[in-house]
Protein backbone atom coordinates (compact mmCIF):
# COMPACT_ATOMS: atom_id res chain seq x y z
CA UNK A 1 0.00 0.00 0.00
CA UNK A 2 1.02 3.59 -0.67
CA UNK A 3 1.44 6.03 2.16
CA UNK A 4 -0.52 9.27 1.75
CA UNK A 5 1.50 12.47 1.52
CA UNK A 6 0.42 15.84 2.83
CA UNK A 7 -1.20 17.02 -0.42
CA UNK A 8 -3.17 13.83 -0.64
CA UNK A 9 -4.28 14.13 2.97
CA UNK A 10 -5.43 17.68 2.36
CA UNK A 11 -7.46 16.60 -0.66
CA UNK A 12 -9.02 13.75 1.25
CA UNK A 13 -10.05 16.21 3.93
CA UNK A 14 -11.74 18.28 1.21
CA UNK A 15 -13.61 15.48 -0.51
CA UNK A 16 -14.49 13.24 2.39
CA UNK A 17 -14.44 15.56 5.39
CA UNK A 18 -11.86 13.17 6.74
CA UNK A 19 -8.96 14.34 8.82
CA UNK A 20 -8.02 10.98 10.18
CA UNK A 21 -8.58 7.39 9.28
CA UNK A 22 -12.36 6.95 9.47
CA UNK A 23 -14.32 4.50 11.55
CA UNK A 24 -15.84 1.65 9.63
CA UNK A 25 -14.97 0.42 6.18
CA UNK A 26 -12.84 2.43 3.79
CA UNK A 27 -10.80 2.22 0.65
CA UNK A 28 -8.30 4.93 -0.23
CA UNK A 29 -7.03 5.22 -3.74
CA UNK A 30 -4.13 7.52 -4.56
CA UNK A 31 -2.68 8.02 -8.04
CA UNK A 32 -4.19 4.81 -9.27
CA UNK A 33 -2.99 2.64 -6.40
CA UNK A 34 -4.50 1.32 -3.21
CA UNK A 35 -3.47 3.49 -0.27
CA UNK A 36 -5.47 1.95 2.51
CA UNK A 37 -8.37 -0.37 3.14
CA UNK A 38 -10.42 -1.53 6.04
CA UNK A 39 -13.30 -3.96 6.05
CA UNK A 40 -15.71 -4.74 8.85
CA UNK A 41 -17.77 -7.72 9.85
CA UNK A 42 -20.64 -6.42 7.74
CA UNK A 43 -18.89 -4.57 4.96
CA UNK A 44 -16.50 -6.29 2.63
CA UNK A 45 -14.35 -4.64 -0.05
CA UNK A 46 -12.69 -6.68 -2.77
CA UNK A 47 -10.48 -5.55 -5.65
CA UNK A 48 -11.95 -6.44 -9.02
CA UNK A 49 -10.01 -9.03 -10.94
CA UNK A 50 -11.13 -8.18 -14.47
CA UNK A 51 -10.74 -4.40 -14.39
CA UNK A 52 -9.78 -1.49 -12.19
CA UNK A 53 -12.09 -0.98 -9.24
CA UNK A 54 -13.67 -2.55 -6.21
CA UNK A 55 -16.76 -4.48 -5.13
CA UNK A 56 -18.33 -3.33 -1.88
CA UNK A 57 -20.70 -5.78 -0.28
CA UNK A 58 -22.85 -4.76 2.66
CA UNK A 59 -24.61 -7.55 4.55
CA UNK A 60 -28.41 -7.41 4.96
CA UNK A 61 -29.54 -5.62 8.11
CA UNK A 62 -26.34 -3.59 8.53
CA UNK A 63 -27.26 -0.41 10.37
CA UNK A 64 -25.46 2.82 11.10
CA UNK A 65 -22.23 1.88 9.38
CA UNK A 66 -20.32 3.85 6.84
CA UNK A 67 -18.05 3.28 3.87
CA UNK A 68 -15.54 5.85 2.70
CA UNK A 69 -13.92 5.49 -0.69
CA UNK A 70 -12.01 8.67 -1.46
CA UNK A 71 -9.82 8.96 -4.53
CA UNK A 72 -6.89 11.32 -4.91
CA UNK A 73 -4.93 12.24 -8.00
CA UNK A 74 -1.88 14.35 -7.37
CA UNK A 75 0.28 13.38 -10.34
CA UNK A 76 -0.08 15.34 -13.55
CA UNK A 77 -1.08 13.48 -16.66
CA UNK A 78 -2.79 10.58 -14.96
CA UNK A 79 -5.93 9.21 -16.59
CA UNK A 80 -7.94 6.42 -15.08
CA UNK A 81 -11.32 4.77 -15.26
CA UNK A 82 -12.48 2.97 -12.14
CA UNK A 83 -15.47 0.68 -11.68
CA UNK A 84 -16.94 0.46 -8.20
CA UNK A 85 -19.96 -1.72 -7.47
CA UNK A 86 -21.95 -1.42 -4.25
CA UNK A 87 -24.18 -4.26 -3.13
CA UNK A 88 -26.39 -3.07 -0.30
CA UNK A 89 -28.36 -5.85 1.39
CA UNK A 90 -31.97 -5.79 2.59
CA UNK A 91 -32.89 -3.51 5.49
CA UNK A 92 -29.50 -1.81 5.62
CA UNK A 93 -29.12 1.74 6.83
CA UNK A 94 -25.70 2.95 5.75
CA UNK A 95 -23.72 6.00 4.71
CA UNK A 96 -21.42 5.85 1.71
CA UNK A 97 -18.96 8.65 1.13
CA UNK A 98 -17.18 8.79 -2.18
CA UNK A 99 -15.14 11.73 -3.27
CA UNK A 100 -12.52 12.59 -5.77
CA UNK A 101 -9.93 15.28 -5.54
CA UNK A 102 -7.38 16.19 -8.16
CA UNK A 103 -4.36 18.30 -7.47
CA UNK A 104 -2.71 19.09 -10.76
CA UNK A 105 0.32 21.34 -10.76
CA UNK A 106 1.65 20.00 -14.01
CA UNK A 107 1.09 20.67 -17.69
CA UNK A 108 -0.82 17.55 -18.60
CA UNK A 109 -4.46 16.82 -17.97
CA UNK A 110 -5.44 14.62 -15.05
CA UNK A 111 -8.62 12.67 -15.35
CA UNK A 112 -10.61 10.34 -13.14
CA UNK A 113 -13.68 8.64 -14.54
CA UNK A 114 -15.52 6.77 -11.82
CA UNK A 115 -18.30 4.39 -12.70
CA UNK A 116 -20.38 3.64 -9.62
CA UNK A 117 -23.16 1.11 -9.60
CA UNK A 118 -25.49 0.66 -6.65
CA UNK A 119 -27.61 -2.44 -6.20
CA UNK A 120 -29.91 -1.59 -3.32
CA UNK A 121 -32.03 -4.39 -1.95
CA UNK A 122 -35.50 -4.19 -0.39
CA UNK A 123 -36.10 -1.60 2.31
CA UNK A 124 -32.46 -0.63 2.49
CA UNK A 125 -31.61 2.95 3.20
CA UNK A 126 -28.53 4.61 1.78
CA UNK A 127 -27.11 8.05 2.17
CA UNK A 128 -24.53 8.70 -0.49
CA UNK A 129 -22.22 11.69 -0.41
CA UNK A 130 -19.99 12.51 -3.33
CA UNK A 131 -17.66 15.48 -3.35
CA UNK A 132 -15.45 16.58 -6.18
CA UNK A 133 -12.62 18.97 -5.73
CA UNK A 134 -9.77 20.28 -7.77
CA UNK A 135 -6.68 22.26 -6.88
CA UNK A 136 -3.25 23.10 -8.25
CA UNK A 137 -2.31 25.86 -10.66
CA UNK A 138 -0.77 23.93 -13.52
CA UNK A 139 -2.01 24.34 -17.08
CA UNK A 140 -3.08 20.70 -17.11
CA UNK A 141 -6.81 20.27 -16.70
CA UNK A 142 -8.58 18.50 -13.86
CA UNK A 143 -11.26 16.34 -15.37
CA UNK A 144 -13.89 14.22 -13.62
CA UNK A 145 -16.51 12.25 -15.47
CA UNK A 146 -18.56 10.25 -12.99
CA UNK A 147 -21.18 7.76 -14.05
CA UNK A 148 -23.63 6.64 -11.40
CA UNK A 149 -26.14 3.87 -11.85
CA UNK A 150 -28.68 3.13 -9.14
CA UNK A 151 -30.94 0.10 -9.05
CA UNK A 152 -33.43 0.31 -6.23
CA UNK A 153 -35.60 -2.57 -5.04
CA UNK A 154 -38.98 -2.29 -3.32
CA UNK A 155 -39.23 0.08 -0.40
CA UNK A 156 -35.60 1.13 -0.55
CA UNK A 157 -34.51 4.70 -0.28
CA UNK A 158 -31.46 6.62 -1.31
CA UNK A 159 -30.38 10.12 -0.66
CA UNK A 160 -27.59 11.38 -2.88
CA UNK A 161 -25.67 14.48 -2.10
CA UNK A 162 -23.44 15.53 -4.96
CA UNK A 163 -21.15 18.43 -4.41
CA UNK A 164 -18.67 20.07 -6.73
CA UNK A 165 -17.75 23.47 -5.48
CA UNK A 166 -14.27 24.19 -6.68
CA UNK A 167 -11.48 23.55 -9.07
CA UNK A 168 -12.76 20.93 -11.48
CA UNK A 169 -12.16 22.13 -15.02
CA UNK A 170 -14.40 19.76 -16.83
CA UNK A 171 -17.03 17.38 -15.66
CA UNK A 172 -19.59 15.31 -17.43
CA UNK A 173 -21.84 13.60 -14.97
CA UNK A 174 -24.36 10.94 -15.88
CA UNK A 175 -26.76 9.49 -13.36
CA UNK A 176 -29.24 6.76 -14.17
CA UNK A 177 -31.71 5.37 -11.65
CA UNK A 178 -34.41 2.71 -11.76
CA UNK A 179 -36.92 2.48 -8.96
CA UNK A 180 -39.19 -0.40 -7.97
CA UNK A 181 -42.43 -0.05 -5.98
CA UNK A 182 -42.26 2.30 -3.01
CA UNK A 183 -38.62 3.17 -3.63
CA UNK A 184 -37.56 6.70 -2.97
CA UNK A 185 -34.69 8.62 -4.47
CA UNK A 186 -33.66 12.06 -3.34
CA UNK A 187 -30.90 13.88 -5.16
CA UNK A 188 -29.39 17.13 -3.97
CA UNK A 189 -26.85 18.47 -6.36
CA UNK A 190 -24.79 21.53 -5.59
CA UNK A 191 -22.53 22.90 -8.20
CA UNK A 192 -20.36 25.93 -8.61
CA UNK A 193 -18.27 26.59 -11.66
CA UNK A 194 -15.84 29.38 -12.32
CA UNK A 195 -13.10 30.40 -14.73
CA UNK A 196 -13.52 28.59 -18.03
CA UNK A 197 -15.02 25.51 -16.42
CA UNK A 198 -17.59 23.35 -18.00
CA UNK A 199 -20.04 21.12 -16.15
CA UNK A 200 -22.67 18.87 -17.66
CA UNK A 201 -25.05 16.99 -15.45
CA UNK A 202 -27.62 14.58 -16.76
CA UNK A 203 -30.15 12.49 -14.91
CA UNK A 204 -32.41 9.79 -16.16
CA UNK A 205 -34.66 8.49 -13.41
CA UNK A 206 -37.22 5.79 -14.23
CA UNK A 207 -40.08 5.37 -11.79
CA UNK A 208 -41.12 1.84 -12.60
CA UNK A 209 -42.89 0.70 -9.44
CA UNK A 210 -46.14 1.91 -7.95
CA UNK A 211 -45.67 4.55 -5.27
CA UNK A 212 -42.05 5.19 -6.18
CA UNK A 213 -40.82 8.72 -6.00
CA UNK A 214 -37.88 10.82 -7.04
CA UNK A 215 -36.88 14.31 -6.11
CA UNK A 216 -33.95 15.67 -8.09
CA UNK A 217 -32.93 19.15 -7.08
CA UNK A 218 -29.97 21.05 -8.42
CA UNK A 219 -28.70 24.29 -6.96
CA UNK A 220 -25.97 25.86 -8.94
CA UNK A 221 -23.90 28.96 -9.43
CA UNK A 222 -22.08 29.71 -12.66
CA UNK A 223 -19.40 32.38 -12.44
CA UNK A 224 -16.85 33.95 -14.76
CA UNK A 225 -17.04 32.32 -18.19
CA UNK A 226 -18.17 28.92 -17.01
CA UNK A 227 -20.85 26.85 -18.61
CA UNK A 228 -23.38 24.50 -17.03
CA UNK A 229 -25.91 22.21 -18.47
CA UNK A 230 -28.48 20.52 -16.25
CA UNK A 231 -30.43 17.84 -18.01
CA UNK A 232 -32.79 15.84 -15.84
CA UNK A 233 -35.35 13.41 -17.13
CA UNK A 234 -37.85 11.78 -14.80
CA UNK A 235 -39.88 8.99 -16.33
CA UNK A 236 -43.14 7.94 -14.68
CA UNK A 237 -44.28 4.54 -15.79
CA UNK A 238 -46.97 4.01 -13.15
CA UNK A 239 -48.66 5.73 -10.20
CA UNK A 240 -45.66 7.58 -8.88
CA UNK A 241 -44.42 11.03 -8.16
CA UNK A 242 -41.39 12.72 -9.58
CA UNK A 243 -40.05 16.16 -9.02
CA UNK A 244 -37.04 17.89 -10.43
CA UNK A 245 -35.91 21.37 -9.75
CA UNK A 246 -33.08 23.45 -11.06
CA UNK A 247 -32.39 26.58 -9.12
CA UNK A 248 -29.47 28.50 -10.49
CA UNK A 249 -27.62 31.71 -9.96
CA UNK A 250 -25.74 33.10 -12.87
CA UNK A 251 -22.92 35.59 -12.47
CA UNK A 252 -20.40 37.43 -14.63
CA UNK A 253 -20.38 35.88 -18.12
CA UNK A 254 -21.56 32.47 -17.00
CA UNK A 255 -23.95 30.38 -19.03
CA UNK A 256 -26.46 27.87 -17.76
CA UNK A 257 -28.58 25.59 -19.82
CA UNK A 258 -31.33 23.81 -17.93
CA UNK A 259 -33.01 21.03 -19.86
CA UNK A 260 -35.59 19.47 -17.62
CA UNK A 261 -37.82 16.79 -19.01
CA UNK A 262 -40.67 14.64 -17.81
CA UNK A 263 -42.07 11.56 -19.39
CA UNK A 264 -45.43 10.29 -18.16
CA UNK A 265 -46.39 6.90 -19.46
CA UNK A 266 -49.27 6.54 -17.01
CA UNK A 267 -52.16 8.84 -16.13
CA UNK A 268 -51.31 8.35 -12.47
CA UNK A 269 -47.75 9.56 -12.83
CA UNK A 270 -47.44 12.86 -11.04
CA UNK A 271 -44.41 14.62 -12.38
CA UNK A 272 -43.40 18.14 -11.63
CA UNK A 273 -40.52 20.25 -12.67
CA UNK A 274 -39.45 23.54 -11.22
CA UNK A 275 -36.87 25.85 -12.67
CA UNK A 276 -36.71 28.09 -9.64
CA UNK A 277 -37.74 28.20 -5.98
CA UNK A 278 -41.24 27.08 -5.19
CA UNK A 279 -43.16 23.84 -5.15
CA UNK A 280 -46.68 22.77 -5.63
CA UNK A 281 -48.06 23.60 -2.24
CA UNK A 282 -51.37 22.39 -0.87
CA UNK A 283 -52.49 26.00 -0.80
CA UNK A 284 -51.93 26.34 -4.53
CA UNK A 285 -54.15 23.36 -5.23
CA UNK A 286 -56.72 24.60 -2.73
CA UNK A 287 -56.73 28.05 -4.28
CA UNK A 288 -57.36 26.75 -7.78
CA UNK A 289 -59.98 24.35 -6.48
CA UNK A 290 -61.82 27.25 -4.84
CA UNK A 291 -61.88 28.73 -8.34
CA UNK A 292 -63.73 25.64 -9.55
CA UNK A 293 -60.93 23.42 -10.84
CA UNK A 294 -60.65 19.79 -9.84
CA UNK A 295 -57.47 18.71 -8.06
CA UNK A 296 -56.24 17.23 -11.33
CA UNK A 297 -56.98 20.35 -13.32
CA UNK A 298 -55.39 22.47 -10.64
CA UNK A 299 -52.25 20.39 -10.80
CA UNK A 300 -52.19 20.66 -14.58
CA UNK A 301 -52.56 24.40 -14.34
CA UNK A 302 -49.67 24.62 -11.92
CA UNK A 303 -47.49 22.32 -13.99
CA UNK A 304 -48.42 24.20 -17.15
CA UNK A 305 -47.34 27.30 -15.34
CA UNK A 306 -44.04 25.74 -14.43
CA UNK A 307 -43.43 24.51 -17.94
CA UNK A 308 -44.15 27.84 -19.53
CA UNK B 1 -77.81 37.88 21.02
CA UNK B 2 -76.36 34.65 22.07
CA UNK B 3 -74.98 32.00 19.70
CA UNK B 4 -77.32 29.39 21.08
CA UNK B 5 -80.34 31.39 19.97
CA UNK B 6 -81.54 30.47 16.51
CA UNK B 7 -80.08 33.31 14.58
CA UNK B 8 -82.04 35.88 12.70
CA UNK B 9 -82.89 35.33 9.09
CA UNK B 10 -84.41 38.74 8.40
CA UNK B 11 -87.27 36.90 6.77
CA UNK B 12 -85.22 36.48 3.60
CA UNK B 13 -83.77 33.48 1.83
CA UNK B 14 -80.90 31.80 3.61
CA UNK B 15 -77.79 31.65 1.45
CA UNK B 16 -75.77 29.76 4.00
CA UNK B 17 -76.75 27.85 7.06
CA UNK B 18 -74.50 26.13 9.58
CA UNK B 19 -76.12 23.54 11.81
CA UNK B 20 -74.35 22.37 14.97
CA UNK B 21 -71.03 22.74 13.19
CA UNK B 22 -67.96 21.54 15.07
CA UNK B 23 -64.35 21.20 14.11
CA UNK B 24 -61.97 19.49 16.46
CA UNK B 25 -58.28 18.85 16.16
CA UNK B 26 -56.29 16.24 17.98
CA UNK B 27 -53.20 17.79 19.50
CA UNK B 28 -50.83 16.28 22.06
CA UNK B 29 -53.39 13.62 22.90
CA UNK B 30 -56.12 16.18 23.55
CA UNK B 31 -59.15 16.95 21.40
CA UNK B 32 -59.51 20.68 21.02
CA UNK B 33 -62.57 22.33 19.49
CA UNK B 34 -61.65 25.12 17.08
CA UNK B 35 -65.31 25.55 16.17
CA UNK B 36 -67.85 24.30 18.66
CA UNK B 37 -71.48 23.44 17.93
CA UNK B 38 -72.04 26.53 15.84
CA UNK B 39 -75.42 27.56 14.43
CA UNK B 40 -75.46 30.40 11.98
CA UNK B 41 -77.53 31.75 9.13
CA UNK B 42 -76.23 34.11 6.46
CA UNK B 43 -79.26 35.63 4.77
CA UNK B 44 -79.50 36.67 1.15
CA UNK B 45 -78.38 40.12 0.04
CA UNK B 46 -76.37 40.78 3.16
CA UNK B 47 -72.89 42.10 3.82
CA UNK B 48 -71.76 40.29 6.95
CA UNK B 49 -68.54 40.92 8.84
CA UNK B 50 -67.13 38.31 11.20
CA UNK B 51 -64.79 39.68 13.82
CA UNK B 52 -63.29 38.64 17.13
CA UNK B 53 -59.96 37.86 18.74
CA UNK B 54 -57.21 35.99 16.93
CA UNK B 55 -57.49 32.26 17.43
CA UNK B 56 -61.25 32.50 17.90
CA UNK B 57 -61.98 30.23 14.92
CA UNK B 58 -62.74 32.78 12.18
CA UNK B 59 -60.35 31.52 9.52
CA UNK B 60 -61.18 27.92 10.33
CA UNK B 61 -64.85 28.72 9.83
CA UNK B 62 -64.09 30.16 6.39
CA UNK B 63 -62.04 27.09 5.51
CA UNK B 64 -64.87 24.82 6.66
CA UNK B 65 -67.35 26.70 4.49
CA UNK B 66 -65.02 26.57 1.47
CA UNK B 67 -64.41 22.86 2.04
CA UNK B 68 -60.68 23.07 2.72
CA UNK B 69 -61.35 21.62 6.16
CA UNK B 70 -63.99 19.01 6.92
CA UNK B 71 -66.12 19.50 10.02
CA UNK B 72 -66.01 16.79 12.66
CA UNK B 73 -69.75 17.27 13.21
CA UNK B 74 -72.67 19.23 11.88
CA UNK B 75 -73.96 20.40 8.53
CA UNK B 76 -73.32 23.16 6.04
CA UNK B 77 -76.24 24.14 3.81
CA UNK B 78 -75.98 26.34 0.74
CA UNK B 79 -79.36 27.57 -0.50
CA UNK B 80 -80.92 24.80 1.55
CA UNK B 81 -78.77 22.09 0.01
CA UNK B 82 -76.48 20.04 2.24
CA UNK B 83 -72.95 20.57 0.94
CA UNK B 84 -71.13 19.16 3.98
CA UNK B 85 -69.66 16.26 2.04
CA UNK B 86 -68.89 18.13 -1.17
CA UNK B 87 -65.33 18.82 -2.24
CA UNK B 88 -63.77 22.26 -2.53
CA UNK B 89 -64.33 22.10 -6.28
CA UNK B 90 -68.00 21.12 -6.03
CA UNK B 91 -68.68 23.88 -3.53
CA UNK B 92 -66.91 26.39 -5.74
CA UNK B 93 -69.06 25.32 -8.67
CA UNK B 94 -72.16 25.74 -6.55
CA UNK B 95 -71.23 29.36 -5.92
CA UNK B 96 -68.88 29.68 -2.98
CA UNK B 97 -65.96 32.03 -3.48
CA UNK B 98 -63.11 32.36 -1.07
CA UNK B 99 -60.32 34.93 -0.93
CA UNK B 100 -57.39 33.61 1.10
CA UNK B 101 -55.87 35.62 3.89
CA UNK B 102 -52.47 34.89 2.41
CA UNK B 103 -52.74 34.86 -1.37
CA UNK B 104 -50.96 31.95 -3.00
CA UNK B 105 -48.17 32.59 -5.48
CA UNK B 106 -47.92 30.70 -8.73
CA UNK B 107 -44.67 30.61 -10.62
CA UNK B 108 -45.47 30.81 -14.30
CA UNK B 109 -49.21 31.56 -13.97
CA UNK B 110 -50.17 35.05 -15.15
CA UNK B 111 -52.83 37.31 -13.72
CA UNK B 112 -54.96 36.83 -16.83
CA UNK B 113 -54.64 33.04 -16.52
CA UNK B 114 -55.81 33.12 -12.94
CA UNK B 115 -58.77 35.37 -13.79
CA UNK B 116 -59.74 33.12 -16.70
CA UNK B 117 -59.68 30.11 -14.38
CA UNK B 118 -61.78 32.08 -11.91
CA UNK B 119 -64.32 33.13 -14.54
CA UNK B 120 -64.44 29.57 -15.85
CA UNK B 121 -64.24 30.69 -19.47
CA UNK B 122 -62.03 32.43 -21.97
CA UNK B 123 -62.77 35.95 -20.87
CA UNK B 124 -61.53 38.70 -23.14
CA UNK B 125 -58.70 41.03 -22.28
CA UNK B 126 -61.16 43.89 -21.83
CA UNK B 127 -63.25 41.87 -19.37
CA UNK B 128 -60.09 41.00 -17.47
CA UNK B 129 -59.24 44.68 -17.37
CA UNK B 130 -62.65 45.42 -15.88
CA UNK B 131 -62.01 43.03 -12.99
CA UNK B 132 -58.61 44.54 -12.34
CA UNK B 133 -59.92 48.11 -12.48
CA UNK B 134 -62.57 47.06 -10.02
CA UNK B 135 -59.86 46.34 -7.45
CA UNK B 136 -57.93 49.47 -8.32
CA UNK B 137 -55.17 47.97 -10.42
CA UNK B 138 -54.16 49.47 -13.74
CA UNK B 139 -54.95 46.47 -15.89
CA UNK B 140 -52.37 47.10 -18.61
CA UNK B 141 -49.56 46.83 -16.06
CA UNK B 142 -50.77 43.62 -14.51
CA UNK B 143 -52.53 41.43 -17.00
CA UNK B 144 -49.40 39.59 -18.17
CA UNK B 145 -47.60 39.63 -14.87
CA UNK B 146 -46.88 36.33 -13.22
CA UNK B 147 -48.61 35.71 -9.91
CA UNK B 148 -45.30 35.20 -8.16
CA UNK B 149 -43.02 36.88 -5.67
CA UNK B 150 -42.52 39.84 -8.02
CA UNK B 151 -45.90 41.19 -6.90
CA UNK B 152 -46.22 43.04 -3.63
CA UNK B 153 -48.47 41.85 -0.82
CA UNK B 154 -51.01 44.56 -1.61
CA UNK B 155 -51.04 43.71 -5.32
CA UNK B 156 -51.49 40.02 -4.59
CA UNK B 157 -54.28 40.81 -2.18
CA UNK B 158 -56.17 42.82 -4.78
CA UNK B 159 -55.67 40.16 -7.43
CA UNK B 160 -56.98 37.66 -4.90
CA UNK B 161 -60.11 39.76 -4.47
CA UNK B 162 -60.44 40.10 -8.25
CA UNK B 163 -60.46 36.30 -8.62
CA UNK B 164 -63.51 36.15 -6.35
CA UNK B 165 -65.23 39.01 -8.18
CA UNK B 166 -64.60 37.32 -11.52
CA UNK B 167 -66.49 34.27 -10.35
CA UNK B 168 -69.73 36.09 -9.55
CA UNK B 169 -70.40 34.00 -6.45
CA UNK B 170 -73.55 33.44 -4.49
CA UNK B 171 -71.48 33.54 -1.33
CA UNK B 172 -68.15 35.37 -1.31
CA UNK B 173 -65.84 34.88 1.66
CA UNK B 174 -62.91 37.21 2.28
CA UNK B 175 -60.45 36.32 5.02
CA UNK B 176 -58.87 39.47 6.43
CA UNK B 177 -58.54 41.34 3.16
CA UNK B 178 -56.80 44.17 5.00
CA UNK B 179 -54.00 41.97 6.39
CA UNK B 180 -50.57 42.82 5.09
CA UNK B 181 -51.49 45.77 2.92
CA UNK B 182 -50.32 49.35 3.20
CA UNK B 183 -52.42 52.34 4.12
CA UNK B 184 -52.86 53.51 0.51
CA UNK B 185 -54.07 50.14 -0.61
CA UNK B 186 -56.30 50.01 2.42
CA UNK B 187 -58.12 53.19 1.40
CA UNK B 188 -58.97 51.77 -1.99
CA UNK B 189 -59.87 48.45 -0.41
CA UNK B 190 -62.57 50.16 1.64
CA UNK B 191 -63.95 51.69 -1.57
CA UNK B 192 -63.98 48.26 -3.22
CA UNK B 193 -66.04 46.80 -0.40
CA UNK B 194 -68.38 49.80 -0.24
CA UNK B 195 -69.03 49.31 -3.94
CA UNK B 196 -69.61 45.60 -3.48
CA UNK B 197 -72.01 46.36 -0.65
CA UNK B 198 -74.03 48.67 -2.87
CA UNK B 199 -74.16 46.17 -5.71
CA UNK B 200 -75.21 43.01 -3.86
CA UNK B 201 -77.82 41.10 -5.82
CA UNK B 202 -79.06 37.62 -4.99
CA UNK B 203 -75.84 36.93 -3.16
CA UNK B 204 -74.09 37.57 0.11
CA UNK B 205 -70.68 38.67 1.20
CA UNK B 206 -68.89 37.50 4.34
CA UNK B 207 -65.73 39.28 5.39
CA UNK B 208 -63.47 38.33 8.25
CA UNK B 209 -61.96 41.53 9.53
CA UNK B 210 -60.60 43.43 12.49
CA UNK B 211 -60.94 46.78 10.78
CA UNK B 212 -63.42 49.31 12.08
CA UNK B 213 -63.78 50.80 8.60
CA UNK B 214 -64.90 47.45 7.25
CA UNK B 215 -67.15 46.77 10.25
CA UNK B 216 -68.86 50.07 9.50
CA UNK B 217 -69.93 48.84 6.07
CA UNK B 218 -71.56 45.71 7.52
CA UNK B 219 -75.28 45.01 7.56
CA UNK B 220 -74.62 42.47 10.23
CA UNK B 221 -71.70 41.73 12.55
CA UNK B 222 -70.84 38.39 14.09
CA UNK B 223 -68.34 38.21 16.94
CA UNK B 224 -66.52 34.90 17.27
CA UNK B 225 -64.46 33.83 20.24
CA UNK B 226 -63.28 30.45 21.47
CA UNK B 227 -64.94 28.66 18.60
CA UNK B 228 -68.41 30.05 19.22
CA UNK B 229 -70.58 33.06 18.44
CA UNK B 230 -70.58 35.51 21.33
CA UNK B 231 -72.58 38.25 19.65
CA UNK B 232 -74.50 38.71 16.46
CA UNK B 233 -76.77 41.40 15.13
CA UNK B 234 -77.16 44.52 13.02
CA UNK B 235 -74.04 46.67 12.87
CA UNK B 236 -75.66 49.51 14.83
CA UNK B 237 -76.29 47.17 17.76
CA UNK B 238 -72.92 45.42 17.79
CA UNK B 239 -70.55 48.27 16.95
CA UNK B 240 -70.93 50.11 20.30
CA UNK B 241 -70.28 46.83 22.12
CA UNK B 242 -67.06 46.16 20.20
CA UNK B 243 -65.69 49.70 20.26
CA UNK B 244 -66.25 49.71 24.01
CA UNK B 245 -63.63 47.01 24.31
CA UNK B 246 -60.96 49.33 22.89
CA UNK B 247 -59.03 46.64 21.12
CA UNK B 248 -55.52 47.49 20.00
CA UNK B 249 -56.52 47.70 16.35
CA UNK B 250 -59.26 50.17 17.02
CA UNK B 251 -57.06 52.23 19.32
CA UNK B 252 -54.46 52.45 16.57
CA UNK B 253 -57.13 53.52 14.13
CA UNK B 254 -58.02 56.41 16.39
CA UNK B 255 -54.43 57.49 16.68
CA UNK B 256 -54.15 57.47 12.91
Amino acid sequence: MVKLDEIQKRIIAEVADLHEVPMGAYNFRANGELAGRNTTENIDIQTKQDKSGIDIRIKPGTKHESVHIPVVLSASGLKETVYNDFYVGEDCDVVIVAGCGIDNCGQQDSQHDGVHRFFIEKNAKVKYVEKHYGSGDGAGKRILNPVTEVYMQEGSSMEMEMVQIKGVDSTERTTVAELAAGAKLVVRERLMTHGEQKALSGYRVSLNGEGSSADVVSRSVARDHSYQKFDACVIGNTACSGHTECDSIIMDQGTILAVPSLEANSVDAMLVHEAAIGKIAGDQLNKLMTLGLTAQEAEEQIINGFLK
Amino acid sequence: MNGSEKTRTCGDMKVLELKNLSFEVHEDGIDRAIVHDMNLVIPDNKFVVITGPNGGGKSTLARLIAGIEQPTEGQILLDGEDITNLSITERARKGIGYAFQQPVRFKGLRVIDLLRIAAGREISVSETCDFLSEVGLCARDYIDREVNASLSGGELKRIEIATVLARGCKLSLFDEPEAGIDLWSFQSLIRIFEKMRSEIRDSSIVIISHQERILEIADEIIVLADGGIVAQGPAEEIMPVITGTDSAVIACERLA
